[in-house]
């Protein structure tokens, strides 16, 4: 089983690589292509834990009927969290950007370094 | 309530489909790796947008072969707008990403972490379920009263919007905030001309332009 | 109203061929939206993605023809609006099952599972979180591409 989970672990380099950028990098553009990389990360996990192999997508129709979805379906709750986690990140990518234009337009730069160092 | 588990004949009889499913998806999660090291690294930020879109398009696939398609849709239109958002933010300014000193404290920091991360998490996952066996010990009620006690034929609907729907509300009201806040941030400040009306309506905000 | 004026004028949003396509996908992809929202109990989609989607043929309206156009189709009062209405009619939603006994109680009948008609408060709700996300993506790629610019056009 040890390729199986080897999935996991991709999928925590992936987020660990978002972490690299947000703490390494001085253009903000930068830091917040790594957390959106990050939540692109913790997303794939959650639907990854709930996945079961050989599964059907949790819907039901003419073919498949309640009895059936719940011996074959995927894990239908971390879709409904991860759902509600996506349209969160747009949110916060909208306020990060808008915080980012306002930047640029009072200190003339991206460059995190930079605005630290001036005053006023 | 019993636990539904996939015995391993079920996984023997599938093996062949089954490797050729797992093969997909190291594929495209090696493609996602790929592309978000090219969107950290590269100093032109027009090339740094268009690979995020690319790794979250890749994301939008791999949840489709996870069975889990009302995700995928909602994933593809969040990255086409997350694409606008991100390309209106960086390429009216300055188009590339100048370092002029090498920040060594940093970069060494970053890998440290980033070594640090992927090695608790294999030490972290020792005990954790196998891939393709999910517990489902509250879904196994979901799916099987979702179409008898809501009605609705999609158990992700039910379970958002019946079974957990306060979860929706407070969602509903993470978004208002968030467009609150942009609104607030981006108020316009400064000198303007005369012969402008003084009172502007934001949307949100009612306030007077200053 | 000089809107046909504006649309025909070569310095506002971008080139002809793209106000043409514009003009005619835009309605198609609204239409789609509402498919999405409408059908969210039945097939994948729901709320969510149907409001995204909504927002998305707005925004195009507002990147091919320039603000004064888009403004005056969906002011940035009425988006403000539209988000307040979907939000209330959320939670009114959910204090009407108060009625019967818990918040958010489905109180509807729920049909037969499978028709258009079925599943009690859900189709409501998609339709109302439609309503709100679809406002408030608008409303926020107005003030991002509209008032975020003025400044530095007026410093120069």
């Amino acid at each position: 089983m040890l390729s199986y989970s080897s999935l996991y672990i991709l999928d925590m380099a992936l987020m660990g690589m978002g972490i690299y950028a947000l703490i390494a990098k001085r253009h903000i553009i930068k830091k917040i292509i790594g957390i959106v990389t990050m939540e692109y990360a913790i997303n794939l996990f959650l639907i990854l834990v709930g996945y079961r192999m050989g599964g059907i997508a949790p819907i039901q129709d003419a073919q498949v009927s309640a009895v059936d979805l719940a011996a074959r379906a995927v894990d239908p709750l971390p879709q409904a969290l991860v759902l509600t986690s996506i349209v969160i990140g747009l949110g916060t990518l909208a306020l990060m950007a808008s915080q980012a234009i306002k930047l640029y337009e009072k200190y003339k730069t991206f460059d995190m370094s930079e605005i630290n160092r001036l005053r006023g | 309530m019993e636990h539904y588990r996939i015995s391993s004949d079920y996984f023997r009889a599938n093996y062949i489909g089954g490797a050729i499913v797992i093969a997909i998806f190291h594929v495209l999660i090696a493609f996602m790796i790929i592309g978000s090291a090219i969107a950290i690294e590269t100093k032109n930020m027009l090339s740094a947008v268009i690979a995020v879109g690319a790794v979250g398009f890749g994301v939008s696939l791999l949840f489709l072969f996870l069975g889990a398609p009302d995700i995928a849709i909602t994933q593809v239109i969040v990255e086409i707008l997350s694409l606008i958002i991100l390309i209106r933010a960086t390429t009216f300014a300055d188009n590339r990403a100048i370092e002029r000193k090498i920040d060594s404290f940093a970069t060494i920091t970053g890998l440290f972490f980033l070594g640090f991360f992927v090695m608790a998490a294999v030490w972290a996952f020792r005990d954790i379920t196998p891939f393709g066996e999910p517990l489902m010990t509250v879904s196994q009620r979901y799916l099987s009263g979702a179409s008898a006690e809501t009605g609705a034929v999609n158990v992700v609907a039910s379970v958002i919007l019946d079974y957990r729907a306060y979860d929706t509300l407070g969602e509903a009201m993470v978004l208002f905030t968030s467009v609150l806040g942009a609104f607030v941030i981006l108020r316009r400040r400064g000198k303007k001309a005369v012969e402008e009306n003084d009172t502007e309506e934001f949307g949100i905000i009612t306030g007077r332009g200053e | 109203m000089d809107v046909k004026e504006l649309s025909q004028d070569k310095s506002l949003g971008m080139t002809i061929i793209v106000k043409t396509i514009s003009r005619l996908v835009m309605s198609f992809v609204i239409l789609f939206g509402c498919y999405i929202t409408v059908y969210g109990h039945i097939t994948p989609g729901g709320g969510f993605a149907g409001g995204v989607i909504v927002a998305i043929a707005y925004v195009l309206l507002l990147l091919a023809f320039g603000k004064q156009i888009a403004l005056s189709k969906l002011s940035n009062f009425w988006a403000s609006m539209w988000d307040n209405i979907g939000a209330l009619a959320f939670v009114i939603i959910g204090f009407l099952g108060l009625t019967g006994g818990y918040f958010f109680l489905n109180f509807i009948n729920h049909g037969t599972p499978g028709q258009l008609i079925s599943g009690g408060i859900i189709p409501l709700c998609n339709i109302s979180i439609a309503i709100k996300v679809g406002a408030a993506l608008y409303a926020i790629f107005i003030g991002l591409s509209v008032y975020g610019r003025l400044v530095t056009e007026e410093e120069k």
